[in-house]
């Protein structure tokens, strides 16, 4: 059984948000999406700067079975990337939620957070898919 | 064990050595630029090299030898004739240099080839020029993008893709400069149709299309994905690589595409894999080919010639030095010119035939497939899922199993769309008999995973190695072997 804590939000493509004290947002993907993925080996996170749309390619997770692209929940600007994963892709693995992370944004819109699913309509979500 | 640590100070094997060995040949060379060691070679006796290599040839799991079940996509039988014929003295050892009257032969061939691939796709022309399947992907791109510039069209920046598409589509069209807009599919396994509508747009250069597609199954609103396209100035993209499966039945260039490029490995005959070398020649409509790479080879009714930048200025070029792999084009000629027309059309007959009867002994047998309501094309997908709901078993260990078996494994987690998948295709060339053969192994391998799971998990245990450490090789890559390390 997949993992969703309470306090995040999630997107359909398997993206968590946690919302920081100073406003900008941290996300990464899922429990559920890292035990689909399998053993990740190699992970690109965006360069801080780069502006993002709602939805758009933004980084890679790569495991023996597949590369897959991370997609921006929300639209904002990159203000921090997790670039410890380089070294270190097996944390996404281990820590999804936490020393996982990938980047922190900066949203456009402070309020298009509530777009996002809650834990228990994501969890329902990943059950029917 | 690598040649490597056979080796002992002083052993010699001759039967490699000069004739005439004069080892001061290189003494008018730049003293700076003469190595002061000698080379770590491994130094062996002709009969350890002799039983060094065929040991590993045996360890080979191989189409020879064993059912490959990864079909026309990776390993597609190749008839002995081709490669016999194509090594023909005339061939192989024409300088590329050599002016066209000194081959005409070998320009014979390479010209019916492109006539053969028009008429058995359905294009206007065709060219031989790109080396592989992927530098082909490029060249069709770079022809929809060279076709809207000529025109002054460019605010067209997207291709659109079908999230069932090889990963390759994607890829070349950003290497085009493109956007890539991703299309999803329906639970039947065709292209979202309402999605592709609104995606549809004076912004769109093209789509990128696979078909049948790499679901196994025929895109059957073909025809209006077309129109929709092309009432939008989008160009259409055919990717040849499951072209095995319409092989002489239905042509890309009758769908209304408007380029297409063949992965010659898959479909007529040449090598495989990373192995190569390869061979990608496209196919256009009327509209691209002023485009097409070149060189081209052209017939004036008299001699055939080269055609080449002065007679085609709009070209989007050369992509090679000389005329793609002029050895592997060969080998496609010739499997070609074995097959005929009738020849062909049974190809992709027996192809399907095949695949269509795996799939519903499988099914019969208690297999999930994962477009139960559709006919297979020349391929088809399992889906584990319920296994590995039930018993934690996953496609990779039904893969490694079937090694025990003497089959090779199947393309397992392609396409991503479908959980612990097993994308099955066997070609047209096996027998009623080996199929039922890798039937009754899946039958068995579905009872051990209820019964004595363990033995999937842990299999293969009759292969020279047993279960990698996949992760551990992609984390810490070691290809290299260093001397006394």
């Amino acid at each position: 059984m997949s993992e969703a804590p309470d306090d995040l939000k999630y997107t359909k493509s398997h993206e968590w948000v946690r919302l920081n004290d100073d406003g900008t947002v941290t996300m990464g993907v899922t429990d559920h999406a890292q035990s689909l993925l399998g053993d990740l080996v190699y992970v690109e996170v965006p360069e801080p700067g780069r502006e993002l749309e709602a939805e758009e390619a933004c980084a890679v997770v790569e495991s023996v079975k597949a590369a897959s692209d991370v997609y921006s929940p929300l639209a904002g600007t990159v203000v921090e990337a997790n670039e410890e994963l380089a070294d270190a892709p097996e944390t996404v693995n281990s820590d999804a939620y936490g020393a996982g992370w990938l980047m922190k944004l900066k949203l456009a819109d402070p309020d298009s957070l509530d777009d996002l699913m809650d834990a228990s309509d994501y969890l329902e979500y990943i059950d029917s898919e | 064990m690598l040649i490597f640590e056979h080796s002992r100070p002083g052993r010699r094997a001759w039967a490699q050595a000069p004739q005439q060995a004069d080892m001061d040949a290189a003494d008018d060379l730049p003293q700076e630029l003469l190595r002061d060691d000698l080379p770590a070679l491994p130094e062996v006796s002709e009969m350890q090299v002799v039983r060094h290599y065929t040991r590993l040839s045996q360890k080979n799991f191989s189409i020879d030898t064993q059912f490959y079940p990864l079909g026309s996509c990776t390993m597609k039988y190749n008839p002995r004739a081709c490669n016999t014929l194509a090594m023909l003295p005339g061939f192989l050892a024409r300088h590329p240099l050599a002016p066209a009257s000194a081959g005409q032969g070998t320009l014979t061939c390479l010209f019916e080839l492109q006539e053969m691939l028009k008429e058995v796709t359905g294009m206007q022309a065709v060219s031989l020029a790109p080396a592989a399947g992927a530098q082909g992907e490029f060249a069709g791109v770079a022809m929809i993008r060279a076709y809207h510039d000529a025109r002054g069209d460019t605010e067209r920046t997207e291709i659109l893709v079908p999230d069932a598409a090889h990963g390759t589509n994607p890829a070349t069209a950003t290497m085009c400069g493109y956007k890539v807009r991703e299309i999803p599919t329906d639970e039947v396994g065709d292209v979202d149709f309402e999605a592709l509508r609104k995606a549809v747009g004076s912004h769109t250069a093209g789509i990128m299309l696979t078909n049948p597609s790499t679901l196994g199954v025929f895109e059957r609103r073909i025809k209006e994905i077309a129109g929709i396209v092309h009432d939008a100035g989008g160009l259409l993209y055919y990717d040849g690589a499951n072209l095995n499966a319409i092989l002489g039945k239905v042509r890309p260039g009758d769908m209304g595409f408007d380029v297409i490029h063949m992965n010659l490995h898959k479909t007529f005959s040449t090598p495989h894999g990373g192995g190569g070398p390869g061979a990608g020649p496209v196919g256009v409509s009327a509209r691209l080919e002023p485009f097409l790479p070149i060189p081209l080879v052209g017939y004036d009714g008299d001699e055939y010639h080269w055609v080449t930048e002065r007679e085609r200025p709009q070209s989007i070029g050369r992509l090679s030095a000389f005329m793609g792999n002029a050895g592997v084009l060969m080998r496609a000629y010739i499997y070609a010119r074995m097959l005929g027309r009738e020849g062909m059309n049974r190809v992709a007959e027996y192809a399907t035939l095949n695949a269509n009867y795996l799939m519903k002994r499988l099914e019969n047998a208690g297999f999930d497939l994962a477009f139960p309501t559709r006919r297979a094309t020349h391929e088809f997908i399992v889906t584990l899922k319920r296994q590995k709901q039930q018993q934690n078993i996953t496609a990779m260990d039904f893969a490694k199993r079937l090694l025990d078996f003497g089959f090779h494994a199947p393309t397992t987690y392609f396409p991503l769309l479908v959980p612990e998948c097993l994308l099955i295709e066997p070609t047209e060339t096996e027998s009623r008999e080996e199929l039922d053969g890798f039937v009754e192994a899946m039958i068995k391998i579905l009872e051990e995973a209820e019964q004595t799971p363990d033995l999937l998990r842990e299999a293969p245990h009759t292969q020279p190695v047993r279960r990698l450490d996949e992760v551990r090789a992609a984390r810490e890559l070691d290809l290299r072997w260093v001397a006394g390390g």
